[in-house]
């Protein structure tokens, strides 16, 4: 077969310098691509902001409580209106982003590394690591999730760090098994074998070849995750677990707002309730706009 | 077959052993492992030196760590829990007590929730891209975004306070109505059972509101999972071969379609089981419903520890059972269960 | 009349990217006892033809113009609900993998009955009799045992059969077989065909046999239509299509055929032979240095050993001291590989032959016996510690299907460079770019393809790529894992050209493994038959063709449909 001479535009470095360019052109293509996805990227954006910025864009003090001024409804002055002590639920719901947030991502990191890492071990080399891994992972799905997060706390304490390591260890066996999963499947596909006949340590074939393929579809799950993870938080405290008051968190805030709606202050327990959907509502939202950034082959 | 199907549910009760003991080593190692002197915490924040002394002892605190796990199990063999501290009682009563009332309360928000889950995904799956499909990508979007507590008073703020159609959250069943003669402990079947009417209608409509809000969140994954289950396997090789063999579509859609598709939908029932006994303690602490998950939520607050661990351990039982009953069925629907695939 | 007349059908999908038509302006027609063969490439459009004609396209394809003529009827534009009755009762469709193709969960006879019972052919009582007898008309043994059967349980031949008896079983006129031999072995191949060739005949039916192999058309069809990218390129009766075919298309389906008597160099039409002079045989100046010695090989694998046991099965086993079964994949094998020589390593699935390369590429470790490559005892270093041997780059492997072998996230180049990067001492940039672009050379890959993506490749240019990688290191052994198969014909005779001009040019041992005698022929001066993990038979190529000794061999190669030319 005759060959072609190689053409002009191969430059050597063409490869290199592309990259970072090329990452942030196929941002803007999947980001524009589905209008879903956009709204979805924006609304993350802004709670970022507003948990990066909450306490300088409050207009009051969360925690200045003014009894005269107790239980109004919303008005132009406050405009969710005030709570049992007088103070700004407005405030209180911006101010809270930063800490639901610090807690879910906070435990979904250390729950998506934990039960990453084990899920591959048990994916990659079988036999007993995953006899191991599949034991861990039974004996914490053996308990319904919320169960053991409470059981958990009550045994370890009532602070913050204890909630998160709570949801933490709840969410790792989803994660390990997704890990288990896909590196399972791509253990034996050609590309793999290939790496290893190229002089690649198991190691290497694991961390270059077989996990970033992985990814994908784990990057679906700590999307969807995190809005469980927040939901989790949130109910936790909600009991009356975890953070306390007067601490501005939204599921204290709902507990909290519960007393009055049965007698129509509603804007307490709503607002911040509203506001908890929303950020679960866009977590999972965003889980097919990443799956798309990271997948090569829904690239142009 | 049906020798080594039997053989097949028979290993299956088998594999729940070792979960079993799982769950009684992390209730153990949770409470015995408490910072400080575990003994304090069972005694309460009021006790004294003697009580703390007397606690230790009962519980076998003194000894090792093996010993105890043993004093631990023989306890539980014998259905001993421990004493609540805020009741008085054995926690072992009062957990049975107040059973029936979660159960009563779970079974109505399963069969709300598969019962609007399964025929919403079904249909949304055989009519593609029409406006019953659109409203089932709707719920399954947002019903995973819901917050069970915030559902729940979201609903009581509509329907109790604005429209005045459900009654107060005061639990189970108006003041003035007695509750039914117990068979089950379940008020609506009982009352049902002894042919009140009138109570079974309070106790119902007392049931609705929590029964919604707590089926509402699980609505979402069983769609979903129909929903994809169903489209996966009308796509599939074998409903092409059924439909070139020019098999009706009732057939192909029921015979061919569904009862592959339920496959899937049968294994998520395991993690809507494990969502609704949690969801549980919020749906009862907001509508006042005395069941056992505001039984521990009174033990959290109170710090009683047995009646937590009580609690723990029984839904954790609870859940390990309803599983077992999802993997027979399971196994008794798919014929290629037990091969290595 | 003809049985079925397809007229100037025309079919187009709505797709990401637009409107695509799949097929266009396709005449076509079948007579009663007439078998009828559409040959054609993937993408040709031979199975959205009978999708068509069936109406079982996809939701997203329309039939925009045409008309399909059965017994006079317009299939095309009849509603639904009657076309849905001429399904399985006039006409009927078989397609390829039959294990997917069944219920799962349904036993077979049910299955059967329930096309029985949709067209009213028999009721009650008279349903599973009639059912049985529709088991025994596809030569089924046992088949009331049979009836009680699930697919899991059957072979892919078997699954085929059952297939076969749902689609006659109501006694069409029409059968429409869409690659009904693809992934079954090739003894189980030549039974199906003869079953459905011999059950069409004995009811006069009518038969449409869709396939992309052409060897296969000659020996079962009476006329031949020949698509390529949506259009009938050519068409006629058997015969007269090979001694003259009327396309430079079918001429090049023809030639790229791989026939007993064909030689490499024939593969190919004139216009992409090789600027290089051409032998025309294989080199077999084998010298007589051994290269790889292979003794007594065994791999065993414990049964069940892919899923966890459980706990209590573990502890009962380990109580009653029973050893755990083993199933043998290979079960001691010997043979040597001469340095500069070919051979080829041939059987059906299950045949141990992959098992064997796994083991010679030191990708898993043998159970028992010995592998020496160049004097070395490479079967006593563990596989996962023979990525840092200094034989690794010795012995490398190229894999069957082109788009798994290749790491979607990895361009070309990163897939090629990868292992000069590790074993061939290459540090910067620069000198992996120039190598790389030497090595794509050699394999004729234009070297702009280099930063592409394998979903941006074709199925050809992905096998490129696979070769460059597996030479770039310069190996002395070079084992082929049915590089070829998952190709198109013509795109397999390009790579297995290219293979040879590799092996003179860089002197490298092959050992090819395959299931497909004639394409091994081509490429290699010895051949080994292999079969539940033994050696049947080895010897020169051609002579194991010609004049095969054992019987299991025999039945290999009178399996192979060939030309009747």
């Amino acid at each position: 077969m005759s060959a072609l001479p190689p053409t002009k535009d191969t430059t050597p470095t063409g490869g290199r310098q592309r990259s970072a360019k090329v990452f942030w052109s196929q941002l803007v293509y999947i980001a524009t691509g589905n209008p879903v996805t956009l709204i979805a990227f924006s609304l993350f954006l802004m709670i970022v902001i507003i948990a990066i910025f909450g306490p300088v864009l409050a207009p009051y003090d969360p925690l200045a409580s003014n009894a005269s001024n107790a239980l109004q409804p919303p008005s132009w002055d406050h405009w969710f209106g005030t709570d049992n002590v007088g103070r700004d639920v407005f405030s209180r719901v911006l101010v809270a982003t930063r800490l639901d947030l610090l807690i879910s991502i906070t435990a979904v990191a250390i729950s998506f590394v934990v039960g990453g890492f084990l899920g591959m071990l048990a994916g990659y080399y079988g036999s007993w690591w995953d006899r191991l891994v599949g034991r861990m992972v039974d004996t914490i799905m053996a308990f319904p999730l919320f169960v053991l997060a409470m059981g958990i706390v009550a045994a370890a304490g009532n602070t913050v760090e204890n909630i998160v390591y709570a949801t933490a260890i709840i969410n790792v066996p989803f994660y390990a098994r997704v890990a288990r999963a896909e590196v399972n499947v791509r253990r034996n596909a050609g590309y793999v074998l290939a790496a290893k006949l190229a002089g690649n340590s198991d190691i290497r074939v694991m961390a270059l070849h077989v996990f970033p393929n992985a990814l994908p579809p784990m990057m679906v799950q700590v999307s969807l995750n995190m809005g469980w993870a927040i939901l989790n938080a949130a109910g936790l405290s909600f009991i009356g677990l975890g953070v306390q008051p007067p601490t501005a968190e939204w599921g204290i805030m709902v507990a909290e707002g519960a007393n009055y709606i049965v007698s129509g202050e509603w804007w307490m327990a709503i607002f911040p309730g509203a506001a908890l959907m929303l950020a679960v509502f866009t977590f999972n939202l965003m889980g097919d706009g990443l799956r798309d950034l990271v997948d090569p082959q829904r690239r142009t | 077959m049906s020798g080594s199907r039997l053989a097949i549910v028979g290993h299956r009760l088998l594999q729940a052993v070792p979960s079993i003991i799982g769950i009684i080593v992390v209730t153990f190692l949770l409470t015995r492992a408490l910072p400080g002197d575990p003994a304090a915490y069972f005694a309460g924040p009021a006790a004294n030196e003697e009580s703390i002394a007397q606690i230790r002892a009962q519980l076998g605190l003194d000894k090792s760590l093996p010993e105890q796990f043993w004093v631990y199990v023989v306890d539980l063999v014998d259905g001993d829990l421990g004493t609540s501290l805020t009741t008085g009682q054995e926690v072992t009563d009062d957990i049975l007590r107040r059973l029936p009332a979660s159960l009563e309360l779970t079974l109505a928000a399963l069969i709300f929730s598969i019962g609007v889950a399964l025929p919403l995904g079904i249909m949304a799956a055989l009519r593609e891209n029409s406006w019953i499909d659109h409203l089932c990508r709707v719920v399954v979007t947002a019903g995973v975004s819901l917050p069970t507590f915030f559902t729940g008073l979201f609903l009581l703020y509509i329907f109790y306070y604005l429209l005045g159609l459900a009654p107060a959250p005061l639990g189970r069943l108006n003041i003035l109505y007695l509750s039914p003669e117990p068979v089950t402990g379940l008020y609506t079947i009982d009352a049902l059972i002894a042919g009140d009417f009138d109570t079974f209608w309070a106790s119902f409509t007392q049931l609705i509101l929590p029964s919604i809000t707590l089926g509402l969140f699980s609505l979402a994954p069983v769609a979903r999972m129909t929903r994809a289950a169903m489209l996966q396997v009308l796509g599939g090789e074998f409903v092409r071969t059924a439909r070139a063999a020019g098999l009706s579509r009732r057939t192909v859609v029921i015979t061919y379609a569904l009862r592959n598709a339920i496959l899937p939908v049968i294994t998520t029932l395991g993690m809507v089981f494990s969502f609704m006994l949690g969801a549980n303690v919020l749906v009862e602490k907001v509508f006042a419903w005395p069941g056992i998950g505001s039984y521990a939520i009174e033990a959290l607050i109170a710090s009683d520890y047995a009646a937590v661990q009580g609690f723990v351990l029984t839904m954790a039982i609870l859940f390990v059972i309803l599983n077992l009953f999802i993997d027979i069925i399971y196994t008794l629907v798919d014929p290629r269960v037990g091969i290595d695939s | 009349m003809p049985l079925l007349d397809v007229r100037d059908l025309t079919v187009e999908f709505a797709t990401r990217n637009g409107i695509v038509r799949a097929i266009d302006s396709v005449s076509l027609s079948v007579k009663k006892g007439e078998i009828l063969g559409v040959v054609g490439e993937s993408g040709s459009g031979k199975s959205v033809t009978s999708y068509a004609v069936m109406r079982i396209l996809d939701r997203a394809g329309n039939i925009l113009e045409g008309e399909t003529l059965y017994s006079g009827m317009d299939l095309a534009h009849m509603p639904e609900a009657e076309v849905a009755e001429l399904r399985g009762r006039e006409i009927s469709m078989i397609f390829q993998n039959p294990r997917t193709a069944l219920n799962p969960i349904r036993k077979v006879g049910h299955q059967i009955e329930d096309v029985l019972h949709a067209h009213a052919q028999a009721a009650g009582a008279n349903l599973k009799m009639a059912a049985v007898d529709a088991l025994k008309q596809v030569r089924i043994a046992d088949p009331e045992q049979r009836y009680h059967s699930y697919p899991f349980e059957l072979s892919g031949g078997m699954c085929q059969r059952i297939v076969i008896a749902i689609a006659l079983a109501c006694r069409p006129q029409l059968l429409i077989a869409d690659e009904p031999t693809t992934g079954l072995d090739v003894t189980t191949q030549k039974a199906i065909m003869d079953l459905v060739v011999d059950l069409a005949r004995e009811r006069n039916m009518g038969a449409l046999l869709i396939t992309h192999d052409l060897g296969l058309a000659s020996a079962y069809c009476d006329r031949i239509v020949v698509m390529q990218d949506g259009k009938i390129v050519d068409q006629g009766a058997t015969d007269m299509l090979f001694a003259n075919p009327g396309h430079p298309y079918t001429e090049r389906l023809i030639r790229a055929t791989p026939r007993p008597d064909s030689l490499l160099r024939d593969l190919l039409t004139d216009r992409e032979e090789t600027t290089t002079p051409a032998t025309t045989a294989p080199a077999t100046q084998a010298s007589p240095e051994v290269l790889l010695e292979v003794k007594n090989l065994v791999k065993t694998y414990p049964v069940g050993s892919s899923s966890p046991l459980s706990f209590m099965d573990s502890v009962r086993r380990k109580i009653a001291r029973t050893p755990a079964e083993t199933f043998r994949a290979v079960g001691g094998i010997s043979f040597s590989v001469g340095a500069g020589e070919s051979i080829g390593l041939v059987g059906e699935s299950g045949c141990g032959k992959s098992t064997t390369s796994s083991m010679i590429s030191r990708l898993i470790d043998k159970t028992e016996g010995e592998i020496i490559f160049d004097g070395v005892d490479i079967g006593a270093v563990p596989a996962k510690d023979f990525a840092r041997h200094e034989l690794r780059p010795a012995i490398q492997m190229v894999f069957q299907d082109p788009t798994e072998s290749l790491n979607p996230r990895f361009t070309a180049f990163q897939s090629i460079s990868d292992p000069m990067r590790r074993l061939g001492g290459v540090t910067s940039t620069d000198e992996a770019w120039s190598r790389a672009e030497l090595v794509a050379k050699q394999v004729g890959l234009p070297a702009h393809l280099l930063t592409r993506f394998p979903h941006q490749l074709s199925g050809g240019q992905k096998a490129r790529v696979g070769i460059a990688r597996a030479i770039a290191l310069h190996p002395k052994l070079l084992i082929l894992d049915e590089p070829t198969s998952a190709l198109d014909v013509s795109v397999q005779a390009v790579v297995l050209n290219l293979l040879a001009d590799l092996r003179q040019e860089m002197s490298i041992s092959y050992i090819f493994v395959s299931h497909d005698l004639n394409v091994v022929r081509l490429l290699c001066d010895r051949v080994i038959v292999m079969n539940t993990g033994k050696v049947v038979e080895q010897g020169p190529a051609d002579q194991i063709l010609s004049n095969p000794q054992m019987d299991y061999t025999k039945s290999l190669v009178a399996a192979i449909p060939h030309f009747s030319s």
